[in-house]
């Protein structure tokens, strides 16, 4: 009884499935026999968005059932866009601050140094911040090299040691990524408290951070508001190219071919722009202002430099300390 | 000299896959790699077409515009070859490549690709004419030897032909005058920037 039963379910399946087959070649019956390559190319954009449109091919590599993409849109933007534009943009962002140095100078401590100083930073703190600097230095470099070093470089030092260069760069960076992302995720945890958006951020920005004109100094806490933009620009920047990145390195494990070449393109877009944000970090951290360096050099800054750029800061800082002495 | 181009006649293509089974084993290609590979569209339905596929020696090739070491370089015979010397294995040119011609021996974790693999038109690498070390690395050499590719001239219906671009497309054009239909020079006027129709002049627009 129940294996008839089976039986019958068995026959009615065949009869559905042979209904539908006759169905679906008699609405196919349309195709000409002799399919152009432009209809070929049709049908294989008419598969719906978002599904692989592939033939069948007989080797395991399923990616090689693509008969054809678009690499060259790949390339254009590779070239238009990244190279072209990232590179003018990279050049205009040094160029800025070497005119700023000429007109405004260094940023000088306007009420002298002290002589006494204030910890600014702990050794955990200033861990972080190099790690993830010196991490992003190697990465940054590295990576203008694959983008930048053939029109650059390579006709310097010829292609045989370009390439030796560039393959030992690769390796590096691949393996650098891992400082990288260890920093920026430590960073985020030890100072997302302080890099939140609070009252004085508008009038920091408002007054120029007062870097423009002598003896302005906006009042801020332990970050000023440019320093947040930094933080968010590393945090936001540098975890959208950490999970580019990370796509990058697992090739097709992530994304299918169109996943690659915007995750590749992104990486590179981001990268770049992040690169412009921490030259002009740079810039401000060493040869713009003084005593900006010790902050993260020795972690102790100048009392007076500390008043003028981060008052709150001070104030909070001598405000816990003396009530600290008081009880 | 001769403009060498591939062209697959995808209405005489049987799906053998003798194109695929020749190149392995004349240039020795290791496991996992193909350099030409036959793709069938519209499997089991009217108007099922095959094409063998592989690289296609672009004019313009964008592997050559995009590799970040520049190890490509187009011979007098327009053919597309690479320096494994060179190639750091980042894996750009199989991202550019219309047809997905580029082939990595490793599976590219951590950028362990390994240096990239593709069809040299049996015209071998930078190294020396017909010497131990540019088979190890590329395969056989043919075009030196006076040959033509190895998968085209053993194709059994002559569906992949591989040669002078012009004398393959007036070859082309004639069967398709003499059958009255087909399907076009697959990939054609995405590789060389011009197709091949009956009535149409084979040749390659020049600049």
């Amino acid at each position: 009884m129940k294996n008839s039963l089976a039986h019958l379910f068995r026959i009615l399946a065949l009869a559905l499935v042979l209904a539908f087959a006759g169905a679906h070649t008699a609405s196919a019956q349309t195709t000409p026999p002799a399919a152009s390559e432009k209809e070929l190319l049709e049908y294989l954009k008419k598969c719906p968005p978002g599904q692989v449109c592939q033939g069948r091919v007989s080797i395991p590599d399923s990616k090689s059932a693509t008969l054809v993409q678009d690499g060259r849109m790949w390339q254009e933007r590779m070239e238009g866009p990244v190279k072209r534009y990232g590179g003018w943009f990279l050049i205009a962002v040094v160029v800025l601050l070497a005119l700023f140095y000429m007109v405004r100078g260094k940023v000088k401590i306007d009420s002298g140094v002290s002589g006494k100083t204030i910890e600014r930073f702990t050794g955990f703190e200033r861990f972080v911040h190099w790690l993830t600097a010196t991490s992003f230095i190697v990465l940054g470099l590295t990576g203008l090299n694959i983008r930048f070093g053939r029109g650059v470089l390579m006709p310097m030092i010829g292609e045989d040691a370009f390439a030796s260069v560039s393959a030992l760069g690769k390796l590096l960076h691949n393996f650098t990524s891992f400082a990288f992302i260890a920093g920026i995720v430590l960073m985020l945890l030890i100072w997302i408290g302080h890099n939140l958006p609070a009252k004085g951020d508008g009038a920091w920005i408002g007054a120029g951070g007062g870097i423009f004109k002598k003896g302005v100094h906006p009042p801020a806490g332990k970050f000023n508001a440019g320093q947040k933009l930094i933080f968010w620009a590393v945090i936001l920047l540098g975890g959208a190219i950490a999970v580019t990145g990370i796509i990058m390195m697992f090739p097709f494990y992530f994304a299918s071919m169109s996943g690659m070449q915007l995750a590749t393109f992104l990486h590179s877009v981001l990268a770049i722009i992040l690169i412009g944000v921490i030259l002009a970090h740079i810039y401000i951290g060493t040869i713009g202002m003084q005593g900006a360096f010790d902050a993260m050099g020795s972690g102790k800054v100048d009392l007076n430099w500390a008043k003028e750029h981060h008052s709150r800061w001070v104030e909070q800082v001598q405000g816990k300390k003396s009530g600290a002495a008081a009880e | 000299m001769a403009r060498m181009k591939f062209l697959c006649d995808s209405d005489r293509c049987i799906e053998c896959n003798a194109c695929v089974t020749a190149c392995k084993n004349e240039h020795e290609v290791p496991w996992g790699i193909n350099r030409r590979r036959v793709v069938t569209i519209n499997d089991g339905k009217p108007g099922e077409k095959s094409i063998s596929m592989a690289c296609m020696h672009c004019t313009d090739a964008p592997c050559a515009s995009v590799c970040p070491v520049d190890c490509f370089y187009k011979t007098d015979d327009g053919v597309v070859l690479h320096s494994k010397d060179l190639c750091i294995g980042c894996g750009y040119c199989f991202y550019a490549c219309p047809f997905g011609a580029p082939q990595y021996p490793q599976a590219g974790n951590f950028g362990s690709r390994g240096k990239m693999d593709k069809c040299t038109f049996c015209a071998g690498g930078p190294e020396a004419d017909g010497t131990a070390e540019e088979f190890a690395k590329y395969g056989t050499n043919r075009l030196a030897e006076g040959k033509l590719p190895l998968c085209a001239e053993m194709c059994s219906t002559k569906a992949l032909l591989a040669g002078d671009g012009d004398i393959i497309a007036s070859i082309y054009q004639e069967r398709v005058a003499k059958r009255g239909y087909g399907s076009g020079a697959w990939g054609w006027a995405t590789a060389y920037k011009t197709g091949v129709q009956a009535g149409q002049g084979p040749a390659e627009k020049k600049g």
